[in-house]
């Protein structure tokens, strides 16, 4: 197990000791302690390495995380696991604003809550929530799952694309273009995989399933409203 | 019998033919204009000024002869690799996917020849143009279509679009017919659909979360290459102000006349400030936070030769980008397509509908046969030339102001031809030494 203390160690060399594992490398366990809710925690990896960063962190922690498994043991700021490639990034608590936006791949864990816009854009990777979500989340989704074990906000999956949705809870209202859909076993296969993977304690008939109504994925004056 | 005298058919200022072609397409088909190609009204430009040249308080250095510099370095204030441009014209991000490969990788070997660098757009970066392309700089976008960790990394710059002159505040749209299999994949989403490009970025929301927006980028690379912020042409002084504040190396200003985004026609010629009117203001911005020079300022929309390269600059930028030009100079709205301009219902220097992906020059389309039209070595050739003749024009300028580089030119080279223009650039306006607004008048 190897540690870095960013009560003593800067955020640079902090990720750059990170970055600079190799995919074969044999020191795969870090701890950082104190992130002390500094911002741009462990970004940019791409190694399977496990990092356990030991408290709450600010912005952007995990972001573009490719390969690696980042253990939040706190809390995190806007735009965790933000363009995410591939890996797992779990949080213990609470998420801020858009949790998981633009991710491309892997699974983003978030044990707690997340705020507004969580899966912005998201285009591949597959978030679990536990708790509930804010509004506007899943906005502009493009691809991936996005699985809440509590309720949802305002708008949900405003102009989504292709992403699935499944909520165990409420939704408080759809944004523009999304629907509740038809929940087929091939979708209560998905939701499965995912539970398992996330460690939730959830059954996959307690979901529903929402998607695109895919009326606006070409312009049409007669949708008007709805612009 | 004489015939009586009647008033000549009057047409209305107000209500032109072309303002009624208007009203009535918008009548037939329910949706606003949709083109690209920049402002096209008459709005101040760098043709409203002129050099004064040398005379007997300044000399001139020989032309040919005694050497005019033009190469500039963007991103000397916090990156380890800053870019060296042999110089100070760069190409501006167009996206793969709005133009075809071949033109991607004309204009990455035609910025190569002549030393500079180009810029990806939305869409991703593409193995032609990084192939291609010695310095290449990754824009940042808010759809992030294509944005992933290996391309960062292999960025000579990073580009952090906030806005485009064409469309301060507004998106973008690619139909569905330029979605191809390949451009869908690159983007993730289905074929065929029309794809959305979003208006602001998802996970920020002003200068203060941009400042941790970049902390993340650097970090993510190391703090070695440069990291531009892209703004358009809006609110000049506070942007620049705001883009140093939030820790950009470069800043890059797109007036109106910035032309290779598609979007509505209403848009482009109502939103935003011409380029000349935002020069001054950005310049200003940096000298009051002491970064002029410091943080490089590149301005783009409407460069078309050496003379507004070199107005520019004297003005106070740093570098100048082109990008409606650089696409004409590969090939783009050539007579020699006419006949398919006519079918199209245009004419060669009025196609605007770059967003159709139906090009007869094979550039703005991810159509095969049409993009098989432009050959990336000839085109990148064309590119090439192009660059050197405007390089030997601002440095022919720049001489007879009595300039050893071209960054030495300075806004009392200038004088304006109109009131505007004066105002606008700060220079006075011919014959006198007072312009609109000039302190002390």
């Amino acid at each position: 197990m190897q540690s870095l203390d960013m009560a003593a160690t800067d955020l640079r060399e902090v990720n750059a000791t990170l970055q600079a594992q190799a995919a074969q490398t044999n020191q795969t366990e870090w701890v950082i302690e104190n992130p002390r809710g500094s911002h741009a925690v462990a970004v940019g990896l791409d190694a399977p390495i496990h990092v356990t960063v030991k408290g709450s962190t600010g912005y952007y922690c995990a972001g573009m995380n490719a390969q690696a498994t980042v253990h939040v043991q706190g809390s995190v700021g806007p735009g965790v696991a933000e363009n995410m490639m591939s890996g797992e990034v779990i949080i213990d608590g609470d998420a801020s604003q858009y949790a998981g936006a633009t991710g491309h791949g892997g699974l983003l864990n978030i044990k707690g809550n997340a705020s507004s816009r969580c899966g912005i854009s998201m285009k591949g990777i597959d978030i679990v929530v536990h708790g509930n979500i804010g509004h506007m989340s899943a906005f502009m989704a493009q691809k991936g799952n996005l699985v809440v074990l509590g309720d949802a906000g305002d708008a949900l999956g405003d102009s989504l694309y292709e992403a699935r949705l499944f909520v165990r809870g409420s939704v408080k209202s759809l944004g523009a273009d999304c629907i509740e859909k038809e929940m087929r076993p091939e979708h209560l296969e998905i939701l499965a995989d995912l539970l398992t993977r996330a460690g939730a304690d959830a059954t996959p008939e307690e979901f529903r399933r929402y998607g695109s109504a895919r009326k606006l994925y070409n312009f049409n004056i007669d949708h008007i409203d709805e612009y | 019998m004489d015939k009586t005298p009647q008033t000549e058919p009057r047409q209305s200022w107000t209500f032109s033919r072309e303002v009624n072609a208007e009203i009535r397409r918008a009548a037939a088909t329910g949706i606003y204009d949709i083109r690209g190609g920049g402002a096209k009204r008459r709005v101040p430009h760098f043709d409203d000024l002129l050099f004064l040249g040398a005379s007997m308080s300044r000399y001139p250095l020989e032309g040919y002869r005694e050497k005019c510099d033009t190469s500039v370095t963007l991103g000397t204030r916090f990156a380890k690799k800053p870019i060296e441009l042999k110089i100070p014209i760069t190409i501006a991000g167009m996206s793969f996917g709005a133009l075809s490969g071949q033109a991607k990788e004309a204009l990455g070997r035609g910025a190569t020849m002549a030393g500079t660098s180009t810029t990806t757009g939305d869409g991703g970066m593409t193995e032609e143009e990084r192939g291609h392309s010695e310095k290449l700089v990754y824009q940042y976008l808010p759809s992030r279509y294509g944005m992933n960790l290996h391309d960062l990394r292999r960025a000579d710059a990073i580009e952090i679009v906030v806005g485009q002159g064409a469309k301060p505040g507004g998106g973008g749209m690619l139909l569905g017919q330029k979605i191809t299999e390949r451009v869908a994949g690159m983007r993730d989403l289905p074929q065929g659909i029309d794809q959305r490009s979003a208006c602001r970025h998802p996970d920020w929301t002003g200068p203060d979360d941009l400042e941790i927006k970049i902390l993340e980028l650097r970090e993510i690379t190391g703090w070695q290459v440069p990291i531009y912020i892209k703004v358009g042409g809006a609110r000049p002084y506070y942007d620049t102000a705001l883009a140093v504040k939030a820790g950009a190396d470069v800043v890059v200003l797109d007036g109106m006349q910035g032309g290779t985004a598609a979007t509505q026609d209403v848009f482009i010629e109502h939103v935003g400030q011409p380029t000349l009117a935002c020069i001054r203001p950005a310049v200003q911005a940096l000298q009051d936070l002491g970064m002029h020079r410091e943080v490089q300022l590149v301005v783009s929309g409407g460069i078309r030769s050496g003379a507004d390269v070199a107005k520019a600059l004297a003005l106070g930028a740093d570098a100048v980008a082109i990008g409606t030009a650089a696409l004409v100079a590969l090939g783009d709205n050539d007579p020699k397509w006419e006949a398919e301009y006519q079918a199209l219902g245009t004419t060669h220097g009025a196609y605007d509908d770059w967003h159709e992906g139906r090009d007869p020059a094979g550039i703005t389309t991810q159509h095969p046969e049409l993009g098989a039209r432009l050959d990336p070595v000839a085109a990148g050739r064309r590119l090439r030339n192009y660059l050197n003749v405007m390089t030997l024009e601002c440095q022919t300028l720049a001489r007879a102001c009595g300039k050893s580089h071209v960054l030495n030119l300075e806004p009392e080279d200038l004088c304006a031809l109109t009131m505007e223009a004066a105002a606008m650039a700060k220079v006075p306006l011919a014959g006198t030494d007072w312009y609109p607004g000039k302190p002390g008048f």
